[in-house]
């Protein structure tokens, strides 16, 4: 990999998400931990959308629905008394890939305006039985009162701990992200994103390929699901809302689609832009809605594209 | 068996506001091919304006109607600034950029009005009851919703159906090029139908609120279900708008009605009463899913061939 | 005679009340270059979509190679060696030239579920793209990219793209179409290397070009085979000359 200034950026930005349990402590600001776990959590789930939605161009307007997904299994695992986190991540990452299997197969039938609306559809259908989950709270959601336990190895309730095992999972994500992209099976994705009809006349069956990284963006996402329960001590269909997804798309769009790290930076701007503009004023999305539209119209490829260092690939 | 015929009145009454809401959605993506998150802020800022407006005239009639004049000038405006701009983009920068209108409108409602919702108060006349049938009274103002309601999808019809304007619609849905051709300003006509399905979506949101009330994000939640409904429709298809909106709008107050008492033969009633709402909003999506399914253009596609 | 490497019977495709294509009966007999022609409207496009995969005929039956593929998807009819080209460019524009024939190696290397390593610089998709960017004279267009080419160049780069994938039969869909003199020169070179080694079925409105390469030509009008021969046949043939070739020179 050639170092370019673009790639001295991301090391840089990696290495001060590294820094901060130790800036938090220095600046006696505790609060700080928990602020940037949920934005690495985040992050983690805009960087699997960022597989589908910026390299094999399928917008999905419903990935935050495995957010609910993970939530909910390790939520529900733990109401009946299981807190072994090595029975509960893994099963909100199988569950995850199982409903992304299933929903996937019919919504990558559809193309264009029909695939952003049937998977918001079938978001919504999740959103409403997680609503509907009278014995787990429905719509006021369920509190988990252990956390999960990984046969004691890491400190779950020790926030810099719990917040390294989750910059940690970013880190391999995003390793495991950038090695798919650049292996055949990421050269088929972004043809087929490219032209999927050229990519079928050359012999490829391009759908299977797509459902399977739509599997693959949920079953991540589904992981992200299982940590940001953890983190909360909370799960709730709220996190499955419409707008949650929607809050997906503004961050892998913000940081750069198709970008490697562009998702991740793009989920922590957003979510300090949050935190700034409405420490400034209450009224903020008067002032982000606007600066979507922007975005959308002079900063396309987001912050990534504005960073200097040649071609991406 | 009365109630039945109630609540099959309460969904047609539903879904010919679907069908407002709908139409407009699918007027805008059939012409201008724009996918408008921010349609369900014109259902709102429509309710708001005459919440308004009928407080300051003291006349419901003349308020909606001030509120429609005052959504089609708010639908140009928004054309002309914003929507504008996005016509010769992808899908996903339409969802990002309405997106982020559908942010403004929501957070300047809340400037505005407060964060507190709005009723509006009918008048005498219309906040009655007839009898349509021995033992079954019926609201007069629902009647007249779906009076309304009607008489504007009919109109709409005319309109797409048989007059110049709508053949200049249906021709720009079909051909831009030949529509520049023929010397029509497609320009004008894009800001035009974009006005037109504001007001569409303004009078539904009028026509909603004396049932419901008036808040903030009221336009999203009607506003996905109305992507269910032009989806299964076929996206573009005046026709298919409304037949979907018909058979949800059904779906949707019928199986609200009738499901809770269904669910407690089963079930605890706290339970039934999580579960039934919630399972008859599943309902709709997994109509759409089922039919997508079976038909992934919907059920009248408008572009076949 | 030998097995045709391309069969079509009673193939017939309707769209509303149009019959655009009306009992098709095809053959391209192995190692010729069997030229399709007609007016516009004859339902070339129509049939291609159907060789192809694209379009499903409502009835007839397609064989390739002896085999039945009426109802093969796409990949698979490419898999079992049939490729083409498309009469508007289809290529890959944001990869480059190199890529875009890498892609179609790949395709012949097996199953793509390879997740890890990096397959850009793999020799084994690479080494054949290099040849056959040479093959049709895009040897030092390998690193731009594709969207960067010429039209002409595109259009070989869809010829280097169909070979990558070993066929026994090419479709090319008006390969000429929008070229220079220069250009068209080109491709008929190209494809004057390529004959006797691979099938040809080629659509195409330069008749020139046509009466250079072909064996054999089957004329199409309004979805029926009016004819078919060799070119001198086909030049002699007075119907043809009424429906068709007497048309085309009236015009031009």
């Amino acid at each position: 990999m050639r170092v370019t200034p673009r790639l001295v950026v991301y090391g840089l930005f990696m290495l001060a998400l590294a820094m901060v349990p130790t800036l938090a402590q220095v600046l006696a600001e505790p609060f700080l931990v928990t602020l940037f776990t949920r934005m690495i959590i985040l992050a983690v789930a805009a960087v699997s959308l960022n597989l589908i939605l910026g390299y094999g161009g399928m917008v999905s307007f419903g990935h935050a629905v495995y957010l609910g997904i993970g939530g909910y299994t390790v939520g529900i695992l733990a109401e009946h008394g299981t807190t072994n986190g090595f029975v509960q991540w893994p099963l909100a990452i199988g569950i995850s890939a199982l409903y992304a299997t299933v929903v996937g197969a019919i919504c990558l039938r559809t193309r264009g305006v029909y695939f952003i609306m049937i998977t918001l559809a079938f978001a919504q259908l999740v959103y409403f039985v997680g609503v509907g989950l009278y014995a787990y709270g429905g719509d006021d959601g369920l509190t988990i009162y252990t956390r999960s336990d990984f046969a004691g190895l890491i400190r779950m309730s020790h926030k810099p701990s719990f917040y390294y095992l989750c910059f940690a999972i970013l880190c391999i994500e995003i390793l495991i992200i950038h090695r798919i992209v650049h292996s055949r099976f990421g050269l088929v994705i972004r043809a087929s994103k490219s032209n999927d009809r050229r990519a079928n006349a050359i012999g490829i069956p391009t759908f299977r390929y797509r459902l399977a990284a739509f599997v693959i963006a949920g079953s991540f996402c589904g992981l992200a699901g299982a940590m940001l329960a953890t983190q909360a001590d909370y799960i709730s269909p709220a996190v499955m809302h419409w707008t949650r997804s929607g809050d997906l798309i503004v961050s892998v769009v913000l940081g750069g689609m198709g970008s490697l790290f562009g998702p991740a930076v793009g989920t922590i701007v957003f979510l300090l832009l949050e935190e700034v503009l409405s420490s400034l004023t209450e009224y903020w999305q008067l002032v982000f809605g606007p600066m979507l539209l922007l975005l959308v119209l002079f900063a396309k490829r987001g912050i990534d594209g504005l960073l200097p260092g040649g071609d991406r690939g | 068996m009365l109630l039945l015929i109630e609540q099959s009145l309460n969904g047609l009454q539903f879904g010919l506001l679907l069908f407002l809401l709908a139409a407009g959605l699918t007027l805008v993506f059939g012409i201008m091919d724009l996918v408008n998150l921010a349609h369900g802020s014109l259902y709102m800022m429509g309710a708001y304006f005459a919440a308004t407006f009928i407080t300051w005239t003291d006349s419901f009639v003349l308020g909606a109607v001030l509120a429609l004049g005052a959504a089609f000038l708010l639908g140009v405006a928004i054309e002309l600034v914003a929507v504008r701009t996005l016509y010769a983009r992808d899908h996903l920068d339409h969802v990002l950029a309405t997106f982020g209108l559908l942010l403004f409108f929501n957070e300047l409602v809340r400037l505005v009005w407060g964060p507190a919702g709005r009723t509006i108060q009918l008048p005498g006349i219309l906040n009655t009851s007839v009898e349509l049938l021995p033992g079954l009274s019926y609201p007069t103002y629902r009647l007249v919703v779906i009076l309304v309601g009607g008489l504007v999808a009919f109109g709409l019809y005319w309109l797409v159906a048989r007059t110049r304007t709508g053949m200049r619609i249906r021709a720009g849905a079909s051909d831009r090029e030949m529509v520049g051709a023929l010397g029509i300003d497609i320009r004008k006509l894009y800001t035009l139908v974009f006005g037109l399905g504001a007001v569409l979506a303004a009078l539904a949101g009028i026509m909603a609120a004396p049932i419901t009330t008036v808040s903030i994000g009221m336009g999203e939640r009607i506003l996905i279900v109305a992507f269910v409904v032009i989806v299964i429709g076929g996206i573009g298809s005046i026709r298919g708008a409304f037949v979907a909106a018909l058979m949800v709008g059904m779906i949707d107050t019928v199986g609200r009605a009738f499901l809770p008492e269904i669910l407690r033969g089963f079930m605890s009633v706290p339970a039934a009463n999580t579960l039934a709402p919630a399972l008859a909003s599943m309902l709709v999506y997994i109509l759409m899913a089922l039919i997508l399914f079976l038909r992934p253009q919907g059920l009248f596609p408008a572009r076949s061939g | 005679m030998a097995e045709p490497i391309l069969a079509t019977r009673g193939l017939i495709k309707r769209f509303g009340g149009l019959v655009a294509t009306d009992q098709i009966d095809l053959d391209v007999a192995a190692g010729s270059v069997h030229a399709l022609i007609g007016p516009n409207g004859a339902g070339k496009t129509t049939l291609i979509g159907q060789l192809s995969g694209e379009i499903r005929p409502d009835s007839g039956s397609i064989r390739l190679e002896g085999r039945d593929i009426t109802a093969a998807p796409v990949h698979k009819r490419c898999r079992l060696g049939l490729a083409r080209s498309f009469q508007i460019t289809s290529i890959f524009p944001d990869f480059t030239a190199r890529e875009n024939v890498a892609m179609a190696v790949q395709s012949r290397l097996g199953h793509s579920f390879r997740f890890w390593r990096r397959a850009k610089s793999d020799p084994a998709r690479t080494g054949p793209a290099d040849a056959l960017l040479a093959e049709v004279g895009l040897e030092d267009r390998g690193n731009m990219p594709a969207a960067a080419l010429s039209h002409g160049e595109h259009r070989q780069l869809e010829i280097a793209m169909a070979l990558a994938t070993a066929p026994r039969l090419l479709l090319l869909d008006e390969p000429m179409a929008g070229m220079g003199v220069e250009e068209s020169v080109r491709m008929v070179e190209t494809l004057q290397r390529l004959k006797g080694r691979i099938s040809i079925l080629l659509v195409e409105h330069d008749m020139d070009a046509v009466f250079a390469l072909a064996d054999r030509i089957t004329v199409l009008v309004y979805g029926r085979a009016i004819a078919t021969g060799t070119p001198a046949e086909i030049r002699a043939n007075q119907e043809v000359r009424a429906a068709y070739l007497g048309a085309d020179e009236e015009e031009g």
